[in-house]
């Protein structure tokens, strides 16, 4: 029997077996960012250990940090501590750190791809859940806890359950105006926001292979919101097209070897998945979600369906998922007024993100009541927006620009929407008070993010 | 934070609430301290508190009439974020275990790796566990780890529950992972050597 595209990674990377126990895993890539890892640079401290591989560890401050005046100390005393914690622990385990301002810094899931820091067959870990991202160069990548970078750091390996394997196919082509953020949000709101859970997913089927890798990158970002440990997408021309010429991919003659091992990675043809979905690309429309999980999404065009709960438990969750959105069953959410607009996140922060956003705003304006934050994943992708011009199309049409982060994705710096106002946000949650206490969001694609922005209401983007 | 986990019997606290993600378990905005210790005051922070920081008195953390070290919860908790400082934030405020039907992977590591006990069971027994706890708060649950049941004592119902041998040999033990890791460097280094 072959094997799948995670066995084969996950089989090469396991140093052994704990009887009836967790695998210990060997880890190639470790990304830091200041949130989840200074409890775990004192538990180091605690024991008196070094970091075992630093040359296998990358930090760069993304959750905290402002998105204007980068220049300037953070203001919030409590933020600033813990980026400079960061660079401290960097230092003293010496550690590569991207700080703010440099040229490489920008939103750790953005930065991996980008300095080609991430490559195929790759084991990856981040203290962050948005980790599968990396899965799109076809890596096991997955997020974890502070107790387990704290065991990447001393060992470079991590105990972890084997995960059981399922095949995610959309076959088909993608109707004009579908973005990946769109098959994402479909396939969350087919599996729901549990579904998953206990599985790696392999993406496969015509629509994914006809992805660029940021769109790639985009539907991995978002496995992790059905429940998946993580999801990947089988290395080919397209990925090696984007890993060449990279800071960090390899080079010459060892590029070469890369390569024609990374071609072996597929999956095989009679490999056995636990469990295997197929969706159809042409059934996919522009999404929105319309309550407090990813997986409470609809086709624009769709009104807000009743629940499907069998149970007390599952309705009154439900019932109170549209009570703090203030939405109905029923209502058709097109042509409700938006107050924020935010462009950005490890799921929706990258160049082609920002030239579909600005493609749709060409040539109008943001509306009066909308207040647009517009922010790329890295000083790489700003630098980008300014080289092709997008900045001037996009300072035409009434916005601006801010500086790389996380931001309101998760509003730990002061990128908060108010209270009960409502934003449409390409994000990847909307939970509540994800984007600031009472604040209530919608999860959408750029180019419905741009349609939104520029009439000031949930606007079908090919209505426009 | 290390404590060794055998039988416990407690008073629950119910939270009949599916998809309880780890934003509502501790809010992003209380992420920014970096040390373990103090993430108890702030779990369930806006379920539990009005904006104006006055305590909501229909969350059940504010409702006197239950307490224990047992959280109850719909199923599919700890969903999203993979912050541990859900973990810590739920072992801080005194909970050594957690029931629900369905936990999400990520939460369920973090729980485990700080010695609060994630027990499975199956949507019949939790179903009838929480109408015991509504019918008397001082419904008492018996969670056995050696035994791997848990057993809700007003109705006599018992269930066993999963955990992996390595698991419990930690939690019994008040063994941590990295000890475990740290007595395999031999082994690390020479897969090293044979795959780099």
């Amino acid at each position: 029997m072959g094997k799948t595209l995670f066995d084969k990674i996950w089989d090469a990377h396991t140093i052994s077996t704990i009887d009836g126990g967790p695998t210990q895993l060997y880890i190639d890539r470790h990304y830091c960012h200041e949130v989840t890892s200074p409890q775990a640079f004192d538990g180091l401290r605690q024991r008196g250990l070094p970091v075992f591989r630093p040359a296998k560890t990358i930090c760069s401050p993304d959750h905290n940090i402002p998105t204007i005046h980068q220049e300037d100390p953070i203001a919030d005393p409590v933020s600033r501590h813990q980026v400079e914690t960061l660079a401290a622990n960097a230092r003293e385990f010496g550690l590569t750190h991207y700080g703010i301002g440099h040229k490489n810094n920008g939103i750790i899931h953005v930065i991996g791809p980008e300095n080609g820091l991430t490559l195929p067959g790759y084991t990856i870990v981040c203290g962050d859940s948005h980790t599968s991202t990396h899965g799109a160069f076809g890596a096991v990548a997955f997020g974890i806890g502070t107790s387990e970078v704290e065991m990447v750091l001393a060992s470079q390996c991590i105990l972890q359950p084997k995960p059981k394997t399922m095949r995610i196919n959309v076959e088909g082509k993608l109707p004009d105006g579908v973005t990946a953020k769109d098959i994402a949000l479909y396939i969350i709101a087919r599996m729901t926001t549990g579904g998953a859970t206990g599985y790696f997913v392999e993406y496969a089927g015509e629509a994914i292979r006809n992805l660029s890798m940021e769109e790639r990158m985009t539907v991995c970002n978002l496995s992790i919101e059905m429940g998946a440990r993580g999801g990947m997408i089988a290395p080919d021309d397209t990925t090696f097209a984007y890993v060449k010429g990279r800071e960090f991919a390899p080079s010459g003659e060892e590029w070469d070897k890369s390569v024609a091992y990374w071609r072996t990675l597929a999956s095989d043809y009679d490999a056995i998945f636990d469990k295997e979905v197929t969706f159809r690309a042409e059934d996919i429309e522009p999404r929105i979600t319309f309550g407090t999980n990813p997986g409470m999404g609809i086709g624009i065009s769709e009104p807000v369906p009743a629940s499907e709960a069998t149970d007390e438990a599952g309705a009154a969750s439900y019932q109170k998922a549209l009570d703090y959105m203030g939405f109905n069953v029923g209502q058709k959410l097109e042509g409700t007024p938006v107050d924020y607009v935010f462009l950005g996140s490890c799921t929706n922060g990258r160049i082609e993100d920002f030239r579909a956003f600005a493609n749709i705003v060409k040539g109008h304006h943001k509306a009066d009541n909308v207040t647009a934050w517009l922010v790329p994943g890295s000083w790489k992708v700003a630098d980008q927006i300014n080289a092709e011009g997008l900045d001037q199309i996009l300072t035409e049409a009434g916005f601006e620009l801010r500086q790389p982060g996380c931001s309101a994705c998760l509003a730990m710096n002061d990128d908060k929407v108010p209270a009960g106002k409502l934003a449409v946000s390409t994000s990847n949650r909307n939970f509540e008070g994800r984007q600031g206490p009472g604040a209530r969001t919608i999860l959408a694609g750029p180019l419905v993010a741009a349609a939104c922005a520029i009439t000031g209401v949930i606007t079908d983007p090919r209505k426009l | 934070m290390k404590q060794k986990f055998t039988t416990i019997t407690s008073t629950c606290v119910p939270l009949p609430i599916e998809n309880v993600d780890t934003d509502q378990i501790i809010p992003a905005r209380f992420l920014k301290a970096t040390s373990r210790e103090g993430f108890g005051e702030n779990l369930f922070r806006d379920w539990r508190y009005s904006a104006d920081g006055h305590p909501n008195p229909d969350f059940v953390l504010n409702d006197p009439t239950y307490s224990g070290c047992i959280l109850v919860a719909g199923k599919n908790f700890g969903s999203g974020s993979s912050r541990e400082h859900a973990a810590w934030a739920i072992a801080d405020y005194g909970f050594r275990v957690v029931v629900s039907s369905f936990f999400a992977d990520i939460h369920k590591n973090n729980e485990l790796n700080n010695f609060v006990l994630p027990v499975v069971v199956s949507e019949k027994f939790l179903a009838e566990l929480f109408t015991s706890i509504n019918a008397d708060p001082k419904a008492e649950v018996k969670v056995d780890l050696a035994e791997q049941t848990i057993t809700n004592i007003s109705t006599g119902n018992s269930e066993k529950f999963d955990i992996n041998p390595y698991k419990k040999l930690c939690l019994s033990e008040g063994l941590d992972d990295i000890d475990y890791l740290l007595s395999k460097r031999d082994d690390i280094e020479s897969w090293e050597t044979r795959h780099q």
